[in-house]
């Protein structure tokens, strides 16, 4: 179905080709998973399918791309729309009606298609991605997952043969995940789609693969069974990590294959993990007091009371729109308390202002780029050091520490999402706040990055900083947080320590939690350090 | 059985709502002008669409509202002293000749109070018509029965209108992330600091976009050469540029004969590179919006409305009203009536159905929270 021979894509400006001679075949009807780090290739690749690179991009590909036997040199994007249907990143930045029924009838407008045709396969969408409730909707008013929904509903209406998407659930909660996945998976069963799929979060999707593409790097392709690719790949989710550790054969992928050797495991293990010795809480740093917000007409959060203590990290859990961010905008003074109060070290943040402010707070958010306008990333840890009065090269110093080494000239937009993270971070850094709050730090972000965040983090707990953040990621939350922070509809459902908190949920649990319920354990760490401490 | 209702041909209600407004320009009657206000209202409130434009009507009524007022309070501070019943004596500012008869303070009489009310009272009729139109029927379904030769422009039309709120949620991100460095909101350097970011993003959205239309077939067509094309696009523009003066002109009252030359070329103009232009995209129009009895009626009524009024009412609008209660006249204060006939009389919109999906997730959530709790 999707024929790559002898490929390399080289963009104009760059120095190497970002693939080099992949030859690929995807055949009809598998789910054909992408992995690798962050520019290793997985966007080209993927872009190079429906001939966006380089119709679109620029840069020169050299070799094949055939697609449904169509090559993409002669067949313009636009020529491909009715074989290949492409879903983006951002699924709301790519609609072009106001209305989710035009939105799904849009390509097959382009299309020509006649119009009981297109009446009878917008119901059929509809129906298939569960959408009929949202038909009259205004795009606009969608939330993540409905928009995801909606953007693979809207190129699905052309029946391509091939779907192409890029990180579908990173901006979901883990539920709108599963519907998604759900939805892709009954795509690829029921109607012997292709679906090729780039994602980070391995832990979501490996299990649904057919087979996977593993770019390491260096411009080539790997393909193989998951099993196949699983037991080399640097990059995997906790519970391959876990069987590759222990050496189980088969490799586990899935929950149910790992609890089988899993077995044995639980009874070898002690009932508690060794645990660090307990911190004493610290001072309190931030409190919210039965805080109600109230965000265009919406309740956002509903009598919540919060503190975050020195040297914790709170993880702060829930699905898309359950408050989350408004918790932390209102830490930092962004939004009005409708009802109640914030404190940050006894005062109110919507008091403070300029550096004040800084030097008590800081918060990295969703799109960390907005906090960045600096033409280069060395004008902006400039920029970062003025506005703090920090010694020169502060900020610089900690996004070494953070990210390690990184051309200072770039443009903070041409940084990899991981890199802007760490941009971003050191900026809020350099002026030293106490109370550290990230939203969805992770998003986007893959293994390696997400590594050296979690090393971060833990480092500015144990500095005394308290760390609050805002996240979908339950392997993120598993592996640094103390604290587990629930909401749901705005209002604190569960709040205590993270290892009773997540492993009570079956939604928040991690990998290595389901393996092992119901000892409470919750990370590959937990594991290894549990068995070293056992004799024999 | 659940009607799911529809939505009527958005040509219809704009139609209908240009006899209201229309009648409304005719007469100087504060009765008739409240009397079509309130239909409007009426039909707006029982068969506007479930989209967030379709609160059009209530905020452009409230613009109404403050018409009114500015009007009366420059009626008052400053205006043509038209002699009457004196109700307040302002101490008074002579102007110079030139002025043409307005004065700065004065004698304020009733009469010219009255005639200001009424004088904003008609221009906020017409705005609230103007608003009951577009909640009706969003201007962007007026884009899509455009014909095919202007689709680009109807396209651009669109993709501007979600740009627009797209852009304002970005400044407020954006602003928001400066207050997060500690760095001044406000003033020439706070413009930039937000300009610069805000700009970017809708560059990248833009760009985000471009790809999402490539790769959805945007621009897929039969080949036609060039000058085809060209002859296509200019000639519609021009038949409707002409058919606009056309309008201008027969409304004026100025040449009538060259009016109506000019309106009827240009459309035929128009028409004949609309059809030549549509050979040449191959689209086809999801559900297109269908012109069936509840359309005739809806244009009836606005009919109605426009002729009663142009046959029964003559209301000499320069000369003013005089200071007494207005009288009722029956013919057009009930074509008026008949007007609100479509509020009952057409198939309701489609509402907002019950969200299947939302009712499963906080089952969900239930659940969770329990044993969370548990």
């Amino acid at each position: 179905m999707i024929d790559f021979t002898n490929v390399s894509i080289t963009y104009s400006g760059a120095s190497s080709p970002v693939l080099r001679g992949v030859t690929l075949h995807v055949p009809e009807g598998e789910l054909c998973l992408v992995i690798g780090a962050t520019g290793s290739g997985k966007s080209s690749l993927l872009g190079a399918v429906n001939g966006l690179v380089p119709h679109f991009t620029g840069g020169r590909l050299s070799g094949s791309v055939t697609v449904a036997g169509r090559n993409t040199r002669d067949h313009p994007p636009r020529e491909l729309a009715d074989v290949v249907g492409v879903v983006g990143q951002n699924p709301s930045a790519s609609f072009l009606a106001d209305t989710v029924e035009d939105e799904l009838a849009y390509t097959m407008e382009s299309l020509g298609l006649a119009a009981d045709v297109m009446r009878r396969r917008v119901e059929d969408t509809l129906d298939l991605l569960g959408l009929v409730a949202l038909r009259d909707r205004a795009v606009a008013t969608l939330s993540g997952g409905e928009a995801q929904r909606v953007a693979i509903g809207a190129v699905l209406t052309a029946h391509p043969q091939i779907l192409v998407l890029d990180e579908p659930t990173s901006a979901l909660d883990p539920a709108a995940a599963e519907d998604v996945l759900a939805a892709l998976q009954r795509l690829v069963h029921d109607l012997g789609m292709t679906v090729l799929l780039a994602e980070h979060r391995l832990e979501r999707v490996v299990q649904h693969a057919d087979s996977v593409v593993w770019l390491p790097g260096d411009g080539t392709a790997v393909r193989g069974t998951p099993a196949q690719i699983m037991a080399h790949s640097p990059i995997t989710p906790p519970i391959v990590s876990l069987g590759r550790e222990l050496a189980w054969t088969p490799l586990p992928l899935t929950v149910r294959d790992a609890r089988i050797p899993g077995r044995r495991l639980r009874e070898v293990l002690p009932p508690e993990p060794p645990t660090d010795p307990p911190r004493i809480p610290g001072a309190i740093l931030a409190e919210t007091r039965a805080l109600t917000v109230r965000y265009g007409g919406v309740l956002a959060l509903r009598r919540a009371g919060f503190v975050a203590r020195e040297g914790e990290i709170v993880a702060v859990m829930g699905r898309n729109g359950a408050g989350k961010s408004s918790l932390l905008a209102a830490l930092t003074g962004l939004l009005k308390p409708a009802e109640g109060q914030v404190r940050i070290a006894g005062r109110d943040p919507r008091e403070l202002r300029g550096r004040e402010l800084t030097s008590h707070v800081g918060l990295v958010p969703q799109q960390p780029g907005d906090l960045l306008y600096a033409e280069t990333v060395h004008a902006e840890c400039a920029a970062a050091d003025r506005d703090a009065r920090a010694p020169r090269g502060t900020a610089g110093g900690l996004l070494h520490r953070i990210a390690g080494a990184l051309d200072l000239d770039l443009h903070p937009r041409d940084l990899s999402e991981g890199q802007r993270l760490a941009l971003a971070l050191a900026v809020v850094l350099t002026s030293a706040p106490p109370l550290v709050l990230l939203d969805e730090p992770t998003r986007g972000l893959d293994y390696p990055a997400k590594e050296r965040l979690v090393h971060t983090l833990v480092g500015l707990a144990g500095a005394g900083h308290a760390v609050v953040l805002a996240t979908h990621d339950v392997e993120l939350a598993a592996e640094v947080s103390t604290r587990t922070v629930v909401l749901a509809g705005g209002e604190i459902v569960a709040d205590g320590p993270s290892r009773q908190v997540v492993t009570q949920s079956p939604v928040f649990a991690p990998q290595i939690a389901k393996v092992l319920a119901p000892l409470p354990y919750l990370t590959v760490r937990d594991v290894r350090r549990a068995l070293a401490a056992v004799p024999g | 059985m659940h009607r799911n209702g529809r939505l009527l041909h958005p040509a219809a209600w704009w139609l209908w709502a240009l006899g209201l407004a229309y009648a409304a320009m005719r007469t100087n009657n504060a009765i008739l002008l409240l009397a079509i206000v309130c239909v409007a209202g009426v039909v707006v409130s029982t068969r506007r669409g479930p989209a967030p434009w379709a609160n059009a009507y209530s905020l452009l009524l409230k613009l109404g509202a403050l018409t009114v007022v500015v009007t009366m309070l420059l009626q008052l501070l400053l205006g043509v002293r038209t002699p009457g019943h004196v109700l307040v004596h302002l101490p008074s500012a002579p102007l110079p000749h030139w002025a043409g008869g307005i004065s700065i303070g004065g004698d304020v009489s009733a009469e010219a109070m009255l005639n200001a009310f009424v004088s904003g009272l008609r221009l906020a009729v017409l705005i609230a018509c103007f608003g009951a139109a577009n909640a009706l029927a969003h201007p962007a379904r007026l884009v899509r029965i455009m014909p095919a030769a202007l689709y680009e422009v109807g396209v651009a039309i669109v993709v501007a209108m979600t740009i627009v709120p797209q852009l304002a949620e970005s400044v407020v991100r954006v602003r928001a992330a400066q207050r997060l460095r500690g760095r001044r909101v406000t003033g020439l350097s706070g413009l930039r600091g937000i300009l610069v970011p805000v700009l970017e993003l809708a560059l990248e959205r833009a760009i985000a976009l471009a790809a999402s239309m490539d790769s959805r077939g945007y621009g897929r067509r039969a080949e036609q050469p060039p000058a085809v094309r060209r002859f296509a696009g200019g000639g519609v523009l021009l038949g409707l540029g002409a058919a606009v003066v056309g309008t201008y002109q027969l409304i004026s009252g100025g040449g009538q004969r060259l009016g109506v030359g000019l309106l009827a070329g240009g459309t035929l103009v128009a028409l004949a590179a609309g059809f030549v232009a549509g050979r040449r995209t191959r689209r086809t129009r999801y559900r297109p919006d269908q012109w069936r009895a509840a359309e005739w009626l809806v244009l009836g009524c606005g009919v109605l409305v426009a002729l009663s009024y142009a046959l029964a009412v003559h209301d000499p609008l320069a000369a003013g009203v005089a200071l007494e209660w207005p009288p009722l006249r029956p013919l057009p204060f009930v074509a008026t009536l008949v007007a609100a006939l479509p509020a009952v009389a057409t198939p309701e919109p489609p509402g907002l159905a019950p969200r299947g999906h939302a009712a499963v997730r906080s089952v969900q959530i239930a659940a969770l929270e329990e044993s969370v709790r548990a």
